[in-house]
Formats: C-alpha cells, sequence, structure tokens
C-alpha cells in the first residue's frame, strides 16, 4: 500500500444518497426526584437531536464533528437504530426505515459500527474467529459468493490487514495489539458487505503512531468497496486527514455542514472558527476559546443557539452589522452560503447578503 | 542548577515471566521557570519515569540512576525526608481528575489537606490559603465547601491543578492533565497552567502523547520509544523537522489542518510499538522504521548531535554528522 496521491473518488452525487435523514428530533425524558414528582413537576426533557437534516452519498465519507454533549454520538445511535425518534425520519436507499424487527435487521447488516475502544468492543472470551463470525451467524449468513463462513471470515481478516488470517482465528483479544483489536472489529463489520460503516472515534483509542494505518484501511475500504462512512469525531485534524464533507454539531443541530476544505479552511460559522482556533499548534497558546462549557440540552437558549457564547455577539459584531436582535430571537436553519457549503447564522448569511448586493451593483 | 535532573535511570520490573525493562537509560534535565514535554505512546515507559521521580513505583520494581530534586537524590532519600519533598518539593496532576479526587470529600478539605499534612500552617490559614488557590485557577473560593460530583470534568482538572499547587513546589509534573477532557476544556486548562507556569516561574515535566499539546506548551520536547529517549531538543524544531524517523510518524498523526500534505493521506506507522519484554536488538525502533538499514539491525544507537542543542538517537543522524559539510 503505497500510494500518496489518492484518486479522488468521484463526487458524491445528491441525486443519489445511501441514506438521509430528515428532521430528526431524539429526546431523553429527564429523571425527579419521588417527592417533586409527588408535588406534580416534570423532568426536563433532553432535547438530544433537535432537527438535524443530513444526506450521506455512495462511498462518501462525511466526518461528524463537536464537543461532547452535543448530540453526534446520539444522531450516529439513532442512525443505526439505536435510538427511536421523536419525530423525522431517517431514509435508506431511498426508503423510509420501517420500525418492525425483521426490517431493522436486515437494515442493521447493511449499516454497520465501529466503536472506539475495540478492546471493550470484543468479546475478551471469544476467539477472534467467533467475533468476526458473529454477525453472520446473528443475520443467518452461511454463505455468501460461494464461499463458506470460514472463508468469509478469512476474507473479511485479509481486508482488514490481519494476513495471513488463518494465523488469527484461534486468538484471544488480549493477544493482539489495540491496532489489531481495531481491525478484527472493523472485519466483524465488513463481513457482512455494508453500505455503510459508522465509525465512532475510530482511532481516538489508539497509538498515534497506529492511527495513520488504520485511517488508510477505512479509505481503503471506501475506495475499494464504495463503502459510505459516517466518522464521529471531536478531532477536526482527523476530519481533515479523512473526510469528503464536514459537519459541525452543536446543543442538537448541525451548524455549518460543506466539503471539508471549506468547513475547515473557510469556516463560517463563529462556532466552528471558535473549535478551528483550540486546535493545538506551536506558539498557538495565547489565542481566543470560548469560555464556560456547553450549555444543557435540556436548556437549549432562545433565538441562535449558540448566541449566550457567541464571540460575534459578545464582541459587538452582530449588533453593528444589526443582526443582533435576530440572533437572541430568531432561531434559524442552515442556508447555503456557498455552493454546498451551509452554516446556520445570522452574522454569515448578513455578510453573504452585503457581499451579494455589493458584487451586483 | 537545575530544578530536576534525571541521570542513567533504570526501571526494571520483576513478573512472574521474568525481568522486564521498561526504563531504560534516561537522562534529562529542568530547569527553573522551563517547561519539558515528554512524548511517547503507551508503553514507552513515560509514566514509570513519573513514578520513579517521586518513587511511587510498586515494591517489585528496581531502580537505578540518580533523580536530583534541587539537588537532593530523591532515590537515596531516607523515608522521612521523602515524604518531607513529595508534594513541597515536586507535585504531580494526575490523569483522569475524575477518579482522582476523593468523592465523599468537600473540595476545601482535600485541598487544605495536604498544607496541614506537611504542617506548613494551621488548619484555618489552611483553608484560606485552599480559597486562594481556588480564585488562582479560575473558581469562585464558595466552591470549597462543594463535592467533586458538583463539579464538570474541567472544573474538577482546575482543583487537580489547585491541588498539585498547596505547598508551592519547585516543580510540577503533570501527567496527561489534558487527555480526558473536551477541546475546548483543553484549550482552557492548557492556557491557564501556562498562565501559573509563568507567573511562579515554576518548573513543569508535561506528559502526554499528543505531540501537539506538547509542542504549545514546552520549551523542549524528549520522545521516547521503548524505554528510551530517541530525540530531544526545542520543541518547535523537533515537531516541525524531526531528526529521528520515529518523531517524525508520531508528528504526522497530528496533521496541520490545512496542509495539502495530509489531505485525505494519512500516514503511519506499520507495526506496533514492541512490548517492554521483547525489545528489539539493535536500534529498537528498526523493525517499525521506514528507512532502516542493515546496520540498524545490530547497532544500538546513543543520542548524537542533531542540530542547535538537538540530539536524536538515530544512525543517520550519525552519518550526517560525519559528512563533512
Amino acid at each position: 500500500m503505497s500510494e500518496p496521491a489518492r484518486a479522488e473518488p468521484a463526487a458524491p452525487s445528491d441525486e443519489d444518497p445511501v441514506l438521509e435523514v430528515q428532521d430528526l428530533h431524539v429526546t431523553f425524558a429527564g429523571r425527579v426526584g419521588l417527592g417533586a414528582g409527588v408535588a406534580g413537576k416534570k423532568a426536563a426533557v433532553s432535547r438530544a437531536v433537535d432537527g438535524v437534516d443530513l444526506t450521506l452519498g455512495r462511498g462518501e465519507v462525511l466526518a461528524l464533528a463537536g464537543e461532547s454533549g452535543c448530540g453526534k454520538t446520539t444522531l450516529a445511535r439513532t442512525i443505526m437504530g439505536l435510538e427511536t425518534p421523536k419525530q423525522g425520519q431517517i431514509l435508506f436507499m431511498g426508503e423510509p426505515l420501517g420500525t418492525s424487527t425483521k426490517v431493522l435487521r436486515e437494515y442493521r447488516r447493511r449499516v454497520q459500527i465501529v466503536f472506539q475502544d475495540p478492546t471493550a468492543a470484543l468479546n475478551p472470551r471469544q476467539t477472534i474467529y467467533e467475533s468476526v463470525a458473529e454477525g453472520l451467524r446473528i443475520h443467518g449468513v452461511t454463505s455468501q459468493d460461494g464461499m463458506s463462513e470460514e472463508k468469509l471470515v478469512a476474507r473479511a481478516l485479509a481486508r482488514s490487514g490481519l494476513r495471513p488470517p488463518e494465523t488469527f482465528f484461534l486468538r484471544y483479544p488480549h493477544e493482539l495489539s489495540g491496532g489489531q483489536r481495531q481491525r478484527v472489529v472493523i472485519a466483524g463489520a465488513l463481513v457482512l458487505e455494508p453500505e455503510i460503516i459508522v465509525a465512532d472515534e475510530p482511532v481516538s483509542s489508539l497509538d498515534a503512531s497506529v492511527r495513520g494505518e488504520i485511517l488508510k484501511l477505512l479509505l481503503g475500504l471506501r475506495d475499494d468497496f464504495g463503502i459510505a462512512m459516517l466518522v464521529v469525531t471531536h478531532d477536526l485534524g482527523l476530519a481533515w486527514t479523512i473526510a469528503d464533507r464536514v459537519a459541525v454539531m452543536y446543543l442538537g443541530r448541525i451548524v455549518e455542514i460543506g466539503p471539508a476544505e471549506d468547513v475547515l479552511t473557510r469556516p463560517l460559522h463563529p462556532y466552528t472558527k471558535a473549535l478551528l482556533e483550540v486546535v493545538p499548534e506551536a506558539g498557538g497558546l495565547n489565542r481566543p476559546y470560548l469560555s464556560g462549557e456547553p450549555p444543557d440540552p435540556t436548556r437549549i437558549p432562545e433565538g441562535c443557539r449558540f448566541h449566550p457564547r457567541c464571540p460575534e455577539v459578545s464582541s459587538g459584531a452582530a449588533a453593528s452589522a444589526g443582526v443582533e436582535p435576530k440572533c437572541l430571537g430568531e432561531d434559524l436553519g442552515l442556508v447555503e452560503l456557498q455552493p454546498g457549503h451551509f452554516a446556520a447564522c445570522h452574522l454569515a448569511a448578513a455578510r453573504q447578503g452585503e457581499a451579494v448586493s455589493t458584487t451586483s451593483d | 542548577m537545575s530544578v530536576l535532573s534525571v541521570r542513567d535511570l533504570e526501571v526494571t520490573y520483576a513478573t512472574q515471566a521474568g525481568p522486564i525493562p521498561a526504563v531504560r537509560g534516561v537522562s534529562f534535565d529542568i530547569d527553573k521557570g522551563e517547561v519539558l514535554g515528554l512524548a511517547g505512546e503507551s508503553g514507552c515507559g513515560k509514566s514509570t519515569v513519573v513514578n520513579a521521580i517521586l518513587r511511587l513505583l510498586p515494591a517489585g520494581a528496581t531502580t537505578s540512576g540518580e533523580v536530583l530534586l534541587n539537588g537532593e537524590d530523591v532515590l537515596a532519600m531516607k523515608a522521612g525526608r521523602l515524604r518531607a519533598v513529595r508534594w513541597t518539593g515536586a507535585s504531580v496532576i494526575f490523569q483522569g481528575a475524575m477518579h482522582a479526587l476523593n468523592p465523599v470529600q468537600r473540595i476545601g478539605d482535600q485541598l487544605a489537606e495536604a498544607i496541614v499534612i506537611h504542617k506548613l500552617s494551621a488548619e484555618r490559614e489552611a483553608r484560606l490559603r485552599a480559597g486562594d488557590l481556588l480564585e488562582k485557577v479560575g473558581l469562585p473560593p464558595r466552591r470549597l465547601r462543594d463535592y467533586p460530583h458538583e463539579l464538570s470534568g474541567g472544573q474538577k482538572q482546575r482543583v487537580m491543578i489547585a491541588m498539585a499547587l498547596t505547598c508551592s513546589p519547585s516543580l510540577i509534573i503533570a501527567d496527561e492533565p489534558t487527555t480526558a477532557l473536551d477541546v475546548m476544556v483543553q484549550a482552557q486548562v492548557l492556557s491557564l497552567l501556562n498562565e501559573l507556569q509563568h507567573e511562579m516561574g515554576l518548573a513543569m515535566l508535561f506528559i502526554t502523547h499528543d505531540l501537539s499539546v506538547l509542542v504549545e506548551v514546552c520549551d523542549r520536547l524528549a520522545i521516547m520509544y521503548a524505554g528510551k529517549i530517541v530525540e530531544e531538543g526545542p520543541s518547535g524544531p523537533v515537531f516541525d523537522e524531526p531528526a529521528h524517523p520515529y518523531t517524525e510518524a508520531l508528528a504526522a498523526a497530528f496533521p496541520a489542518i490545512g496542509d495539502a500534505r495530509f489531505r485525505k493521506s494519512p500516514s503511519g506507522l506499520g507495526g506496533d510499538p514492541p512490548q517492554p519484554d521483547a525489545i528489539p536488538a539493535g536500534c529498537s525502533f528498526h523493525p517499525r522504521c521506514p528507512v532502516a538499514f542493515d546496520e540498524c539491525a545490530t547497532v544500538n544507537p546513543d543520542l548524537y548531535e542533531a542540530g542547535e542543542r538537538r540530539r536524536a538517537a538515530c544512525l543517520l543522524v550519525k552519518q550526517a554528522a560525519e559528512v563533512p559539510s
């Protein structure tokens, strides 16, 4: 594998997305103490995912970034069919996702997940062969492409870079290194020939020198088998390394989405800008950062949900552009400000409007 | 005089499978007001170095070499002296503040404890000092009455920093202080640490696997691999123009956003870091090294000069130095 310059795959077309998420809402009920409950106090509802629209093209790598608590993992879990949305729907290959066990089971074969920590994801008492074959057995796949279970497991291990595969069959997770364990998890997903892999922080628990190889493997799967990937991460450097498009989430909403080059080098939303500021780098210590911690999804602010922490609001930039009342009072969705590049920001939209009107003058 | 001077430190763990060398001859110095970053992957021995400095290793470990803290050898200290030096001479900000704080004790009591134990002041003054320290790390003193579960992750890490400062040590050892934190909170904590370090002229040993964090906060870097330092020097040059191929691979794991070289081309090393009980002969890095040659399998490289105040343990560096330019 020596391919420094990978051929850019054909741009994913919007007409044929493998996955479409429409106006998705997921809420979690809070808990109240017994006394408060008797007194008629209602539990606060946590709006973990609060109106998300998203498409994933065939063979596309989409990075979903944001701080912990922003809802990115809940969104990924809902896409996996592990949480039930309160509102909105998920379309897979153009068909709305049903709720029956049979439909969900078939769907879960075609959408696979790779978790953050392979040590936790693998059963320590199961051999590598059993771990990889488990998915086949659950889905009742006894043979595929004229290959027996053993051949299928061997092929998946080999495709994940564990060669020769037979030498791994009877080994246990503790005998493998962290990178190898993550390859086993990937083989377990791959053996079912999925259309989509959802990877939740796929390399953050791995040693730095091993990460690159796992990312190479994931990109290779996309190129060789056209598997689409949703990569959930807090690491924008990782997004830069592998993603075609980047979506930035804040408090249950996508606040910016677009081609990775645009979002990461020419961000439009002040939250994306703040996230990029805090990526550690030499001499970066005196950079600005947002104070406080992400607000509580049970109390989402009125207006633009980012306004209480927004540096553009606190510096007065929003006021001098005349959009501050909107920031404080008007909730807005994503607006296409550049081709394919959307952001949910009143100020960015106003600036864009100005630029358009001055060029047309 | 250096605040901390580690000379030829070797640590071997005794296990049922035989002795395992975790640290194999590590030397470094930290001056007053200097921040040294020690980087490396899991199993490279960096946490063993931390524990060896304050003699926190388990009973089965044998240590040799010297650890001079303000000129005094910690490894040769009697128990009473050692207890006096811990926390007043050097303190540790441990990894994962959420587990390092006592969940059933108020923050104030935990902060005052070290001051009282070291008889630096009476209980009342200790509490006042604890309040001052909390303010210093950006928390209101009323938080003294809180229990750890009432604080967020970033706030707990601030308490850990305050705790490390209670006895005004000359050296602070920060062991992965921001690993468990969110990016935005990590930036806040790093900037706080940097402020305090400058303000108090502290010497600091900063340990993490995240090279990009080290470059940001450290004056000098030392990179460890398989129990040895393989490269050291001023942090900017070491990160930007690594002399050792391992440093280069490590640096590439933290890509600069906007740099076209990293776009869609992740780079990594084949293989895995060696187990401490099976360290390869010759240069311990040679089986994974992209530029290794025959000699690397037999010759164990020393640290060679690799530019101004820089050293690297690579035969290629030695060769480059030997060729008269």
